[in-house]
């Protein structure tokens, strides 16, 4: 196998698409006169760039779930620290145009009575750190998280049990005002970023390219990883956990290193959508939020990435439109899609529409009446 | 700095216990494997065969009593990986392969290499490495059915691909757990046979119920019971002796 070719066909459709929508919606928002029927309006720009943020986060939880086994119930958390460490940056960027226009202090710390920045928010008026933080402080906590986990060899329901509590625990944290991150309400208000305006059609059009980048990004990171041998053991390690280590594998060192991947690219989907949507809040943390994560990749189809994707697309798509017109029925209609697509469509929406597609394929060559796309050799 | 061996054998237990709240699951048992011999082990459920590749193979820490690799690595403060690496190698008794896997990629994964994660995600399979896959998939008889998952074989062909997964790992030492359990009599007897042809190389350590089939290797034998070795001598030797006939037939 040469490692070039480690994208297949349903990638490439897959990184067409992605990369015509990260192009095509911001300039047809920018570009287009106000009355042209192509036009995607203003508010459907940072909406679609939300989605886009979701499918990246779906991605790093299908990468851990569908091809480790491991199920992180608690994947929330990563999302959220990559959207807090941007959500800092963009406060130290507001100066004196917050309400206390104080010059270095954001408005929640004056109100609170701080005196001075506390230690852990130094440096975050600098864009590069904040970046670099978007990756660092998840990846850090998953390396600490999986290195007791994983060495104490907890699995299963277990471990999906403590990524949850540590979740919850984080979001109590998160809440408290005193741990100075702006507690419930969390991290508002933001002016701009890098010098621009975040509420111009201009920047957001530029995020939500980003965002559409950081997709195909993220996606052919995880198809290089698990197409390459370290993507076989992988999948051997979630298929036979204690064959993998009596072959000689430190099934351990494997699931740290793709867990602290994950987190990081969970980080960055968070630091996408922070901007987008103007506020970051403990919220993000709550577990009830990273098993809505886990349902979006079960959806699409776990363990084949580009399902995970098309999953977070579909679910968020039809809560933005459940909530808008049954807004409390939508966790009884989340529960019963699950429910349903467990029992009924065990390899998710992708599977159903590749089965068929090939069902289709096959059909046409069997009845002769159409030309096979490609010569049959046997004939 | 290398101790210099202790033991000319390849395997040495001493006084291996093994206890669980009480219960012990080995009880002082001793045992010794040469270089390039192959030892068939018997004895009733219970005697302690699986507890006893256990701690050879790192998954149980024994209570008391030595296990000695190649005279001087210490295998009871071994994990399970680095004991693989120093060369045992492992057959469950229901054959674990990898059923999502290619029969191919299944003795890829086996085959001797770098163990770190970081060496897998950048690995490129070399000429060598085919060559060897190749030579595998022959000796196995899976060379036609290398790009079918594992999980479509039949039951034998599972119990060979695991074989073959072994011997890709180039090990020293081989402990097959039960390898004709489910097996026609014509694949118990080619078994046998490819046993015979490994342990010309190396050491084989096989735990086995079906005596026509140990019969078949014509090797030692040790016979278990209650955790410590009851009997051991040539398989005559062995069924002949009254503690053994007591022990298998009841009293």
């Amino acid at each position: 196998m040469t490692r070039s070719l480690f994208i297949d066909r349903t990638g490439w459709i897959f990184l067409a698409i992605v990369l015509a929508v990260a192009v095509l919606v911001p300039a047809s928002n920018l570009f287009l006169p106000a009355g042209s029927p192509f036009r995607v309006p203003d508010y459907l720009v940072p909406l679609l760039g939300k989605y886009l943020c979701f499918a990246l986060l779906a991605l790093s939880i299908d990468l851990i779930w569908g091809y480790c086994g491991i199920l992180s119930l608690g994947h929330g958390a990563f999302f959220a620290l990559g959207g807090y460490a941007m959500g800092m940056y963009l406060m130290r960027q507001i100066g004196t145009r917050g309400v206390y226009a104080d010059p270095i202090l954001p408005d929640f710390m004056v109100f609170l009575n701080y005196k001075e920045l506390p230690w852990f928010w130094h440096g975050f008026d600098m864009f590069w750190f904040a970046a670099i933080m978007v990756v660092v402080v998840p990846g850090l906590l998953a390396f600490v998280f999986g290195w007791f986990a994983f060495r104490s060899r907890v699995t299963g329901v277990y471990l999906s049990i403590i990524t949850q509590a540590m979740t919850f625990a984080l979001m109590l944290a998160f809440f408290r005002n005193d741990m100075g991150f702006g507690g419930n309400n969390g991290l508002t208000d933001f002016k701009d970023i890098l010098g621009y305006n975040i509420q111009s059609g201009e920047t957001r059009a530029v995020l939500f390219l980003l965002s559409g980048l950081a997709l195909a990004g993220g996606y052919i990171l995880c198809r290089f990883i698990v197409s390459s041998k370290l993507g076989k053991v992988l999948v051997a390690i979630r298929d036979a956990e204690s064959r993998t280590r009596f072959i000689g594998y430190r099934v351990e060192n494997y699931k740290l290193a793709v867990f602290v991947i994950s987190a990081m690219i969970a980080g960055v989907a968070g630091a996408l959508y922070v901007p987008q949507i103007g506020i970051i809040n403990p919220s993000e943390f709550a577990p009830a939020a990273s098993i809505e994560m886990v349902i979006w990749v079960a959806v699409g189809g776990r363990g084949t990435l580009v399902g995970a994707a098309l999953g977070a697309l579909v679910v968020n798509a039809g809560k933005t439109w459940f909530t808008g017109v049954l807004p409390d029925a939508w966790l009884f209609a989340l529960g019963l899609l699950f429910v349903l697509v467990t029992l009924f469509l065990p390899k998710g929406i992708l599977g159903v529409i590749t089965d068929g597609w090939q069902r289709t394929q096959r059909r046409f060559r069997s009845d002769g009446s159409v030309p096979a796309p490609v010569p049959n050799a046997a004939e | 700095m290398t101790i210099p061996s202790l033991t000319p054998t390849l395997l040495y237990l001493n006084n291996v216990t093994v206890s669980f709240d009480g219960f012990r699951a080995l009880n002082a048992l001793s045992l010794a494997i040469d270089q390039a011999e192959m030892r068939a082990i018997i004895g009733p459920n219970g005697a302690g065969k699986t507890t006893m590749m256990d701690v050879i193979t790192g998954k149980t820490r024994p209570t008391d009593g030595e296990a000695l690799f190649e005279g001087h690595h210490d295998l009871t403060r071994l994990d399970e990986a680095s004991i693989a690496t120093l060369g045992i190698g492992r057959k469950f008794q229901t054959p674990t392969v990898f059923e999502m896997h290619t029969v191919e990629d299944n003795i890829l994964l086996a085959l001797k290499a770098d163990r770190r994660p970081f060496r897998a995600l950048f690995s490129r399979r070399t000429a060598q490495e085919k060559e060897r896959m190749d030579a595998l998939l022959e000796r196995i008889r899976l060379k036609d059915h290398r790009r079918r998952k594992a999980s479509e074989l039949s039951h034998g062909q599972k119990q060979w691909l695991e074989i073959g997964m072994l011997l890709a790992q180039e090990p020293k030492l081989l402990l097959v757990d039960e390898p004709a359990a489910g097996m026609t009599d014509q694949e118990t007897a080619d078994t046998a046979d490819l046993l015979r042809e490994i342990a010309q190389t190396r050491s084989v350590v096989v735990v086995e119920h079906d005596m026509v089939f140990v019969r078949d290797l014509d090797v030692k034998v040790t016979c278990l019971h209650e955790g410590s070795v009851l009997a051991e001598g040539t398989l005559d030797q062995v069924s002949s002796d009254e503690r053994v006939i007591e022990v298998y037939l009841g009293r």
